[in-house]
């Protein structure tokens, strides 16, 4: 509602500076790209602690064997919803508040492209999610068949929930869908004269091709889930072996939308990443172009590779040996993208803000994380990994020390752009090292207890487990806190931080940094000339 | 800008140390900290499949983070260093793009060997179907016509005063059955996998096999244990409540120790088949009916009797226990569709129904006038068809 003009303001100002409305309004019914950035942001921190709650209590009963806390159908719910939380409402949402504020600013545009679907696509989150959500205290409880939700658990077997998952799903998917659609359009048709293509930031390159991923495999998810709804309601039998169905199908819909959503989920911090190592190596990016191709390669690839996750459920040798090579090949284009991001250090001046640092544990452990993903490409020892403790090691180790650490990585680097003040960097750096501890003493166990033999998503172990639980979840509660220390350290930096300067970072460069701190309202309202030390860096 | 010292990147190096310690502890193959290397041949070449991807991603760590903290220590800007201006090299990028090329290859040869192997299946010995249930495994041994000798069974053993705490923990904790599957040593062996409701994994670590029992599909696998022994597995697939319940337990067995108790189990069976045309007195009906209820029936309608309502409704003062014995055995018959209660007339035979009907309409507050005997059940199974 941008229209509300503040009176004797219109009148000596051609290309006035519309404000922000005032109170709630102005969060309501807001087409701000700013605007709808803080609102992702907050949203997704939201989330973030929800979901951290959820894996605590996990902790929490897997602390010690017996049965402590939780019955086993509570504990399923928990696993359930602590994965849907972190990816569709943690994760994806994050990444969408980045784009929102920083692409306009650093393609040089005033705002999104689609202001008004803008604010729609972010508004159905919260819906969805209280949805979700809500099941948790519904009397039949939650979803409880896991964040990959096979069917017939999920249909057959599910409870009566279920279709408000199903319909928050379809809600999630929309929202993501607008919102790629929205950054889409801003990149190709928002550039400033002399941004081109090959010029753009990194962090706009990702958020481009992981957009078109979404476009991509959103719709698939909705089909799946449509599916498990006809099959639960309307009598089908899509998934049911007993009316002619096939479970496995619905394996394979959820994972050729499910590998290219962990993509979705890593493209864009890979983006922001090779914003933030070049800044404080005071060196460009090297390797730009292989960057891009290697995004794009990665991207490609992500669509042929679903079943690796499935490599237990009894395919054909062929079968297995295609999607086992397809998988091994994504190896390629990571390793370029890890050995550019070293290369880009080597014989830099580097400082240690805390950006870098969580940057370059992002390096190391993101490709620690890739390491033991190339393990379980390999389809005959996948048989003695898959569904165990070391999946979930893996993945905990690419999504949390990888996306998780490239946005709180992102949120120190821009904050002082987004609110015109710096952050503590002494609790900046505290906030770093109690993480970087908490999650390697959190996940790194789990491949032990994994290769030892334990399955995942059970309440309950055997006793040869015990030590490595205990320490998984010891790191969880250290892991946890300093996430709400995270908190206190942004909320200080917005109420008392020391003011910003425009360029931030000695080693800063793109268009982002030639603006004011705070950046106004309206980003460029004239485009900007695109000048060599500002273009990809 | 705040500088860093030297000091400021021990705790990393002290925790990269910790990290290679680690590493090497499993490398050196400290048996609690790594993959099972198994007692198959088809586990052997697993694990060395896996130390052996392992190594090279040891190798590949070392020379990226080697690079990488020798810049983080060198190329610092308290170093006093001015930044260099390279930004791309060819050659180099050419080279760190074949260089893994081939490296993969190098993986995927052995590793296709190793598949390949492991799809060796046919001139099998012997076939056992192995069949998924919430919340566990039925074993049935088949002739050579598939058809049906025999079939048990595998429940967890673990008492649930142990799971809750109240006993101490045994050694086998969850990992211990009422009755194991048996295969004998040295014959190859072959399973079909499948499932009765939803998808479970069954998954034997030394034996280095895995595979979904998923309802509808009968999945193969083999193996040929050539020592014998106890060895210990779990469900892998999410399937409910009892997921993390239902063990797999399998004694590998000397051959002509196999074939006695496989003669003796096939004897067993025969005896069964004569004890359904018996007459039960009311004190046997009601210690097989509590054996019975122990066994299948206490994981969801708790040993009280008492349930876990809303999802699982108690029995102990049910409409159904209480009420006319039909209805009450068509429900334990023929279960109740898109319910987690299954259809028990497939899984107990006549005397164990009875027993359990019998048990449920006497036991806790419950006191039908009736006594329900095998031939009751086997009239009530034929009236249906
Ligand atoms: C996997 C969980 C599970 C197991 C094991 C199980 N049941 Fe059930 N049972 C249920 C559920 C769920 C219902 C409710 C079905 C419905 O919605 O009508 C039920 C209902 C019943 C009822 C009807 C109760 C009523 O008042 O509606 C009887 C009788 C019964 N079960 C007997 C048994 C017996 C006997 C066994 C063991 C042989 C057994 N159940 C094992 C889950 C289970
Ligand atoms: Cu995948
Ligand atoms: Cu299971």
């Amino acid at each position: 509602m941008s229209e509300v003009v503040e009176a004797g303001h219109a009148t000596h100002d051609d290309h006035h500076d519309h404000g922000p409305d005032k109170g709630l309004a102005r969060w309501l019914f807001t087409t701000n790209h700013k605007d709808i950035g803080t609102l992702y942001l907050w949203f997704s921190f939201t989330m973030f602690l929800i979901g951290g709650v959820l894996a605590l209590v996990i902790r929490a009963e897997l602390f010690q064997p017996g049965l402590q806390f939780v019955n086993p159908e509570f504990f399923n719910q928990m696993t359930t919803n602590h994965g849907l939380i972190m990816v569709f409402g943690a994760i994806m949402p994050a990444f969408v508040g980045l784009a929102n504020w920083l692409v306009p600013m650093m393609v040089g545009a005033p705002d999104m492209a689609l202001p008004r679907m803008n604010n729609l696509s972010f508004w159905i989150l919260p819906f969805a999610f209280a949805m979700l959500i809500s099941t948790l205290f519904m009397e039949a409880g939650g979803p409880n068949f896991g964040w990959t939700f096979y069917a017939p658990l999920s249909t057959t077997y599910a409870p009566e929930t279920v279709t408000y998952f199903i319909f928050g799903v379809h809600l999630m998917g929309a929202s993501s869908i607008m919102g790629s659609i929205n950054i889409i359009a801003t990149i190709l048709n928002m550039r400033a004269p002399g941004m081109t293509l090959m010029k753009m930031p990194l962090f706009v390159w990702t958020w481009l091709i992981t957009a078109y991923l979404l476009l991509a495999v959103m719709p698939v998810l909705a089909g799946a889930v449509t599916m498990m709804l006809f099959d639960i309601h309307f009598g089908t039998s899509f998934f049911n072996a007993a009316g002619g169905g096939d479970p496995v199908m619905f394996q394979h819909i959820f994972w050729f939308f499910g590998h290219p959503e962990v993509y979705i989920m890593i493209l864009p911090a890979f983006g922001v990443v090779s914003q933030i190592i070049p800044t404080f190596s005071r060196k460009p990016l090297f390797g730009y172009d292989s960057m891009v191709y290697a995004t794009a390669s990665i991207a490609f690839l992500s669509f042929i590779v679903w079943a690796h996750h499935m490599f237990t459920v009894g395919m054909p040798l062929a079968g297995q040996l295609f999607f086992m090579y397809a998988t091994m090949l994504i190896a390629v284009p990571t390793g370029v993208k890890v050995f550019n991001w070293v290369s880009t250090m080597w014989q830099g001046a580097m400082t240690f803000e805390t950006p870098m640092l969580f940057a370059i544990a992002f390096v190391i452990l993101f490709t620690i994380g890739g390491f033991s993903g190339l393990m379980l490409a390999i389809t005959p020892a996948d048989y003695q990994y898959h569904d165990t403790y070391f999946v979930v090691a893996h993945f905990h180790y690419v999504l949390v020390p990888g996306a998780l650490f490239s946005i709180i990585a992102a949120v120190y680097y821009w904050l002082p752009k987004w609110c015109g003040r710096m952050y503590d960097e002494s609790l900046g750096k505290l906030h770093f090292w109690l993480s970087f501890i908490g999650v390697n003493v959190t996940f790194f166990p789990q491949h032990f207890s994994g290769l030892a033999g334990m399955p995942r998503r059970i309440p309950d172990y055997a006793l040869q487990f015990a030590d490595f639980n205990m320490l998984s979840s010891i790191g969880a509660f250290i892991f946890g806190f300093s996430q709400v220390f995270f908190l206190y350290v942004v909320i200080k930096a917005i109420r008392s931080g020391k003011p910003a300067t425009d360029r931030v970072w000695e080693g800063a460069h793109g268009l982002e940094w030639t603006l004011p701190s705070p950046a106004p309202y309206h980003s460029f309202t004239h485009p900007p000339k695109i000048t060599d030390a500002e273009a990809h860096s | 800008m705040p500088k860093v010292n030297i000091r400021r990147l021990t705790p990393v190096a002290r925790l990269c140390v910790g990290f290679v310690l680690a590493l090497v502890a499993v490398g050196a193959g400290a048996d609690e900290l790594n993959m099972t290397r198994g007692v198959t041949e088809i586990s052997r070449s697993i694990f060395d499949l896996h130390m052996y991807i392992f190594w090279i991603c040891v190798v590949i760590g070392i020379i990226v983070f080697g690079a990488m903290f020798w810049s983080l220590i060198h190329h610092r800007k308290s170093a006093g260093v001015t930044p260099a201006k390279f930004h791309e090299s060819t050659k180099l990028e050419i080279a760190w793009t074949l260089v893994p090329t081939l490296i993969l290859i190098a993986i995927a040869w052995p590793a296709t060997q190793v598949l390949v192997a492991m799809y060796d299946t046919g001139g099998e010995d012997m076939t056992v179907e192995v069949r998924g249930y919430q919340w566990k495994w039925q074993y049935k041994y088949l002739d050579e016509d598939y058809n049906s000798t025999f079939y048990f069974f595998s429940n967890l053993a673990t008492p649930q005063e142990e799971i809750r705490g109240q006993a101490e923990k045994g050694e086998f904790y969850l990992l211990d059955v009422d009755e194991p599957l048996r295969i004998p040593t040295n014959r190859k062996v072959r399973f079909l996998i499948t499932a009765e409701d939803v998808i479970h994994a069954w998954w034997v670590p030394e034996f280095g096999i895995k595979r979904d029992a998923v309802p509808g599909i009968l999945n193969d696998l083999w193996t040929i244990v050539p020592e014998p022994g106890i060895y210990r597995g779990q469900c892998t697939e999410l399937c409910g409540k009892d997921h993390g319940f239902m063990p797999i337990v399998v004694h590998a067995m000397p051959e002509d120790e196999y074939d006695a108790w496989y003669a003796e189990r096939l004897a067993a069976e025969e005896e069964r088949k004569r004890a359904l045309s018996k007459t039960f007195t009311e004190e046997e009906l009601m210690a097989e009916g509590e054996a019975v209820y122990a066994t299948y029936c206490a994981s969801c309608h708790m040993p009280n009797g008492m349930g876990v309502p809303p999802v699982f409704p108690a029995l102990d003062g049910s409409p159904i226990a209480t009420g006319p014995r039909e209805a009450h055995l068509d429900v334990i018959v023929n279960g109740v569709y898109g319910t987690a209660m299954q259809a028990f007339g497939e899984q107990l035979d006549a005397a164990q129904i009875a027993a359990v009907t019998h048990y449920e309409r006497h036991a806790w507050g419950n006191d039908a006038d009736d006594v329900t005997q095998p031939k009751d059940v086997i009239e009530f199974m034929s009236s249906q068809q």
